[in-house]
């Protein structure tokens, strides 16, 4: 996102501020919100070569999200009324949307001209008709959220896998009329998928073990499609956000110096520490030009901070806006780089993507294997969930090789940390009796666990094995440097 | 916390952004263009800062001079009694477009370890720049002095004299204060730019260009230094035009004659009387000689045959009028030497100028 972007982000952000200053319009903020959010993913949405695309995707989002709500809502918990009103506001909104194809030639709120009216109104009334069915119907029922879920993670998979992508990019480039030849993986870039997909499986599962709260449509679709949070996080558990945003309380002027203080320690962060490091990060590119070992390494911490000021950057942005709307987002980073061990680190680095993993996968798999491969010794099962973890954390920024050394590379080093923890136990204890040098131990094991976080940048950073290999050579002064 | 300690934090913040701005202004401030990275913590270039495409190419364009010189290893090179200097100042084609540094004409040059009468060792210094403008190279010429030259090098082809294109490109165009007072200190044929000198024009919001492009040149130096590279150096380019159209206008002057006083060749006068007593070698750069379609008509893309034999017969009969040491190149390169410009040579392209500079003697 550029700044204009955000600062439009941010407008908006502060629109629901002072709306909700007002008693009057603060009965409007679950609409403000939904209206805001909707229109914000259709606008964000990259532009696409393949036609109408860039408008069907975010349309998708919303239908998505939609069924999601009639998966994980129980049909004593539906509202109709309310229900129809929802959808009426929505199906309004995209028309509007769809409408701005008369105004211009290019496109005024999407990325390029909507699609033909005709077809969006087919869609919307098709769609309607299929979720006032869905609505009256009872309860759903668990093997339909299973594979709701499954659905899920193969569409992930479809669109994480380039070579997948690029079929389903020539395929639709077939529908439009457009030539195959041009297909590319880069035609499919779903605003948001990743995160959504997340916050969907989150109630499909939670909905299944009976934990999810009762939702109306609005509330759940604004959950799903907040926008300060929408695109890069951090993922909110849905009875955390729709408790905050039941609470409808005049904003306090604190609620206004937190927000607006976040948003400018965003900004620094994101448009100042990591755009300006950007330009000095390692790259595919610069991997094959540096010469000399130095070098080698500055460019490497260049990208550990660039990445770090980033994401947290736009963590801040997410929070601060969070704050003007009077919900408190969760804390996706707690100084990761001054921890003194893995596991404290990935307790403090994209949190609320690691607890997800850790209270969908890590820990159903932990129990697992626990309780019905007994046999096996318990060093294994942590080998096997650690690894098998965080392997999934690489595959889910992308499905490639290097996503994959990744993810092990984390996996084994937390469990090397799980093994030295519970060997030096004693030993530690000791130390601790000793605070020189326990202070000593601390900053060598921060500064260890940094550049072993540092050096697996080296994978997530790069395109391919081959020229990860010739930066970790040229990292030791190797023959891979020029 | 009340809404009126906002505003107060608010109000009191654009005061001081406002105070802060005032300050800088009557510090001038932007005199921190003259502070650098390079030559301290960063490997001097060896050109200028030029590029199109920064992200990949670790350098950018920038109007700013003294950032500019900042940058280079002259700078930051301090001259020893052992050194005969050299500056080489010119366009494109000695700033080494598609070329490494080692390859350009500099690069050969300072390859060959060539030694002066007296037996200092020539140390060359490639200051061109890519816009073809003789004010430009005054410009530059007016900065480097200060470095003490031994001796400059000034290659010319006719595209940087047409009196009409002086002050157009960008890096003139930007600094009308230097331009001007150019054009006043040498009474040069040129009508002066408007030039802005409010107070408000040295605040930190009206610089604020010049010092984010301060900003990102130091922060490419980390890259040039790490990597070398200071161009992008395409896999694949379009070739200079070997098959050109019957087109005998040249910058709309038709044949038989060059307009009288079209060419800026007072510009080339105030650069000599700019040396002083500093020896300078006028280079008429070798082009490209087409043999391809129409080249009967047409030498090559910039130049028809009539305007550029005028060109050359003016410039000679000038050398020979003022006194100035001249060397005409024009045809030194075989066409087959040249790369995406009717100027731009290969590195062999660049060995064949350097040897025919060397094998004039010239060279001192």
């Amino acid at each position: 996102m550029s700044l204009i972007d955000v600062l439009i982000l941010i407008a908006f952000a502060v629109t629901g501020f002072l709306l909700n200053l007002i008693p009057f319009t603060r009965k409007f903020r679950l609409n403000y919100l939904l209206i805001a959010s909707i229109g914000i993913i259709f606008w964000l949405q990259p532009g696409l070569p393949i036609r109408g695309l860039d408008f069907w995707l975010p349309t998708a989002t919303i239908l998505i999200a939609a069924l999601g709500w009639w998966l994980t809502s129980r049909a004593q918990d539906r509202d109709l009324r309310a229900t129809l009103l929802t959808s009426l506001q929505i199906a309004a909104e995209v028309l509007i949307i769809a409408l701005t194809r008369y105004f211009s030639s290019s496109g005024v709120i999407t990325p390029s001209r909507p699609p033909q009216l005709y077809l969006v109104v087919i869609l919307l009334a098709v769609s309607g008709v299929i979720f006032y069915w869905l609505s009256r119907t009872r309860e759903t029922r668990s093997t339909f959220l299973a594979a709701a879920i499954f659905a899920l993670i193969m569409l992930f998979v479809g669109l994480k896998l380039p070579a997948l992508t690029q079929w389903v990019s020539s395929a639709l480039r077939g529908l439009t009329g457009q030539s195959r030849e041009l297909a590319s993986a880069l035609d499919i870039r779903w605003l948001g998928y990743s995160y959504i997909a997340f916050r969907l499986i989150h109630t499909l599962r939670d909905r299944q073990t009976g934990h999810l709260p009762a939702m109306r449509l609005d509330e759940y679709l604004v959950y799903m499609l907040f926008f300060p949070s929408f695109n890069a996080g951090p993922i909110d558990r849905a009875e955390r956000f729709i408790s905050q945003l039941r609470t409808a309380e005049t904003p306090s002027p604190r609620q206004l110096e937190a927000g607006l203080s976040r948003l400018v320690v965003g900004l620094f962060k994101k448009f100042v520490l990591a755009d300006t490091l950007a330009l000095i990060a390692l790259n595919g590119t610069n991997a094959y030009q540096i010469e000399g070992l130095g070098w080698y390494w500055l460019l490497l911490y260049a990208y550990s901070f660039q990445i770090f000021f980033d994401f947290s950057g736009y963590t801040d942005l997410a929070i601060g806006m969070g704050l003007l709307l009077g919900i408190r987002l969760p804390e996706n980073f707690n100084h990761p780089y001054l921890k003194p061990n893995l596991t404290r680190f990935w307790d403090s680095w994209h949190m609320s993507l690691t607890q997800w993993f850790r209270a969908y996968f890590f820990n159903p798999v932990t129990r697992f294997l626990r309780t019905k491969a007994r046999s096996l010794p318990a060093w294994v099962v942590i080998l096997i969930t650690q690894l098998a973890t965080m392997t999934l954390i690489g595959l889910w920024h992308g499905i490639t090789l290097n996503f994959v050394f990744w993810g092990i590379w984390h996996g084994l080093g937390l469990f090397i940390n799980n093994r030295w923890s519970n060997a030096t136990r004693q030993l530690a204890a000791r130390i601790k009796a000793r605070p020189w040098l326990d202070h000593g131990l601390t900053v060598f094991s921060t500064l260890l666990t940094f550049h072993y976080v540092a050096l697996g940048w080296v994978w997530f950073a790069l395109p391919d094995p081959t020229t990860s290999l010739r930066v970790f050579t040229g990292l030791l002064g190797g023959v891979g440097a020029p | 916390m009340s809404y009126r300690f906002l505003r107060n934090v608010f109000v009191k913040g654009l005061l001081l952004f406002f105070v802060f701005n005032l300050i800088w202004a009557a510090c001038n401030g932007n005199r921190i263009n003259q502070l650098s990275l390079y030559n301290h913590l960063l490997r001097g270039r060896e050109r200028f800062p030029y590029g199109e495409n920064p992200a990949q190419s670790y350098n950018l364009s920038l109007s700013d001079l003294d950032a500019m010189f900042a940058s280079h290893v002259l700078a930051g090179t301090p001259k020893s009694s052992h050194e005969f200097r050299v500056i080489v100042i010119g366009d494109s084609s000695i700033w080494g477009t598609l070329l490494h540094p080692e390859d350009t004409l500099v690069g050969v040059l300072n390859a060959r370890h060539l030694t002066a009468p007296d037996g200092r060792s020539m140390q060359f210094y490639n200051l061109g720049y890519p816009t073809m403008s003789l004010v430009k190279d005054l410009m530059v010429l007016d900065q480097a002095m200060q470095f003490a030259p031994d001796l400059i090098l000034w290659s010319i082809t006719l595209e940087s004299f047409p009196r009409a294109n002086q002050l157009t490109s960008p890096i003139v165009a930007q600094n009308p204060a230097r331009v001007n007072a150019l054009i006043d200190r040498y009474d040069l044929d040129l009508t002066p730019l408007e030039e802005s000198t409010s107070f408000w024009q040295q605040t930190i919001v009206a610089q604020r260009r010049p010092l984010a492009d301060w900003l990102r040149l130091q922060v490419y130096g980390v890259m040039w230094s790490a990597t070398g590279v200071d161009q992008t150096y395409p896999d694949d380019f379009t070739p200079a035009l070997r098959d050109l159209e019957p087109d005998l206008d040249y910058q709309g002057w038709v044949p038989p004659e060059i307009p009288s006083d079209a060419l800026a060749l007072d510009v080339l006068s105030a650069g000599m009387q700019m040396a002083a007593e500093v020896p300078v070698i006028l280079v008429n750069e070798p082009m490209l000689v087409s043999e391809g379609k129409n080249s009967d008509i047409r030498y090559n893309y910039y130049y028809p045959r009539w305007v550029y034999d005028q060109y050359r017969q003016i410039l000679g009969a000038t050398c020979e009028a003022e006194g100035w040491t001249c060397l005409d190149l024009w045809d030194a390169v075989p066409q087959e030497f040249f790369t995406n410009s009717a100027i731009h040579r290969s590195p062999q392209g660049e060995q064949l100028f350097a040897l025919r500079l060397i094998e004039s003697g010239i060279l001192p």
